[in-house]
């Protein structure tokens, strides 16, 4: 079986929880691979997937655009595998807006056919914890939603993967999958389990 | 089961969520717009920059809730609020008002110096400052879901945060190894000297680091400041004075930001550094000019 190569991109927010998750995926999987963070476009083109944490967007957002990795993206046109989880989600996105603030003119690869809410459910006050059905992994999961955005509107390319009250929070278009939520905050492994060996492959 | 809000894993999220971040302190609008702009992954509002509560002295509170109010509604990232140590209706108040964090700070006047907060009556995260491992320790299990250390608030100098931060990762190490040996009879021991659960003093041994995100504070300055910092094993920056007490704060704080995320790329944190003036850097106060010690606030309970 092949060697395996997953980048979590490393400026900023929850990359060390990446890491591990992945790992221990990888480990439960029986997977030969290995996870290294990476911050350059030239790191890039030698994984076989790549994981955009949670964090700030825009701040992961501004530089993935300064580094050329947001150019790399838009060029793969989904069909590079790559895994985002909130604001991994937003900068992926078409198109974003942030419920008080309206439209924001924050850079995005664009790379997946959804146009999303930040801060849907509101401030760090209403973050919750809840569990989701995800039929592609098997059942329940443990959603953490954080300050989370959710998809208002998507393609319909795009295939919806997890609802929360009638709100998409989880998808994949292509070999492109986002959560709302943050697995890594958990201990459960199967989000990036589902992503090494159903999108990466 | 429903949503539940406010769980540990929810609030020690939120935390991990501005790893490898700078905090930015901002007393306005315009200071949270440029904040956002530069990149920090949050705001922290307060009344009086650090260095300006030294400067003015009396009671320094927390910050006008109009203001906060104002700063929520400008920019999408997060904003924290400070409140005094101990004083528990501030904070609620802050809660109330939605601010996304609390710190429960030395640098405004406490209200309560035997008792800090029970955060955990509350939904909305707290940070803490602390000198070393045993304060950290009794500020985790007193709630708090982020730890930075104390360093010396308002004076431009990195001394202290430097100091207080080796002190915790020295002792992490000792623990460590203690733990790693099974010699429950000195983990005991530690306990009681930190004044903490024996099992908080074990789940940091077995983790090798706190079990909550660990910032620094108190004295960063420069890109150079925050990428040392970082290289000592912190989780992320707060920058109090040294950004809008500088005469280039936009530039400064594009600068930090970028040294704090590629800390361990020399050559970035040289381009970083290259971004600011020396001559522009805040003036900056040594430690042993110092009337007030802001770090001893609350340190022995």
């Amino acid at each position: 079986m092949r060697h395996i190569t997953v980048g979590v991109l490393g400026f900023q927010g929850a990359i060390e929880e990446h890491v591990y998750i992945t790992r221990k995926a990888l480990s439960e999987a029986g997977l030969d691979g290995e996870v290294k963070v990476v911050r350059k476009r030239g790191e890039l083109e030698k994984l076989d997937g790549l994981i955009i944490p949670g964090g700030e967007s825009t701040v992961i957002g501004g530089m993935m655009e300064h580094g050329g990795i947001m150019d790399y993206l838009r060029q793969t046109r989904g069909e590079f595998p790559v895994f985002g989880t909130c604001a991994g989600l937003i900068v992926l996105s078409r198109k974003v807006r942030d419920r008080v603030l309206g439209e924001t003119n924050q850079p995005t690869a664009g790379i997946l056919g959804v146009t999303v809410e930040r801060n849907f459910f509101g401030r760090q006050g209403d973050s919750f914890e809840v569990d989701l059905e995800i039929p592609v992994i098997g059942g329940l999961f443990r959603g953490v939603f954080i300050r989370a955005p959710v998809i208002v509107d998507a393609d319909s390319e795009v295939e919806v993967l997890c609802r929360l009250n009638g709100k998409i929070v989880a998808v994949r278009q292509k070999k492109v999958l986002a959560t709302a939520f943050h697995p890594e905050l958990t201990d459960d492994a199967r989000m990036h389990i589902f992503f090494i060996k159903k999108i990466i492959g | 089961m429903g949503p539940v809000v406010g769980t540990v894993c929810v609030k020690r999220g939120f935390m991990k969520m501005q790893k490898h971040g700078v905090i930015m302190d901002v007393t306005n609008v315009k200071q949270a717009q440029i904040a956002e702009e530069a990149g920090a992954v949050a705001v922290m509002a307060l009344d009086k920059l650090p260095y300006d509560v030294r400067r003015t002295g009396g009671v320094a509170r927390t910050a006008g809730l109009k203001v906060i109010e104002e700063i929520m509604d400008h920019v999408s990232i997060p904003v924290m609020a400070k409140c005094r140590i101990g004083h528990v209706y501030e904070a609620r108040v802050l809660e109330e008002l939605g601010v996304d964090a609390i710190d429960e700070s030395e640098v405004l006047t406490p209200a309560d110096e035997k008792r800090h907060i029970w955060k955990w009556d509350f939904k909305v995260p707290f940070v803490n400052g602390a000198r070393d491992l045993g304060e950290a320790l009794r500020r985790i299990e007193e709630g708090a879901s982020m730890i930075r250390t104390k360093g010396e608030a308002g004076t431009g100098n990195v001394a202290e945060a430097v100091r207080h931060m080796k002190i915790m990762r020295d002792e992490i190490r000792k623990v460590r190894a203690i733990v790693e040996e099974g010699d429950w009879q000195e983990i005991i021991a530690l306990a009681r000297e930190f004044r903490v659960s024996y099992q908080l003093v074990c789940e940091v041994g077995r983790l090798g680091r706190l079990p909550v995100v660990n910032f620094a504070a108190g004295g960063i300055a420069t890109p150079a400041d925050a990428a040392l910092m970082m290289s000592l094993g912190c989780d992320g920056i707060f920058v109090g004075s040294g950004i809008f007490k500088s005469e280039d704060p936009m530039e400064r704080a594009r600068a930090i930001v970028l040294a704090a995320a590629f800390w361990d790329e020399p050559d970035v944190v040289a381009e970083a550094q290259r971004m600011i003036d020396e001559r522009k850097s805040m003036i900056g106060i040594g430690i042993e000019e110092l009337e007030l010690r802001m770090q001893e606030r609350g340190a022995e309970a």
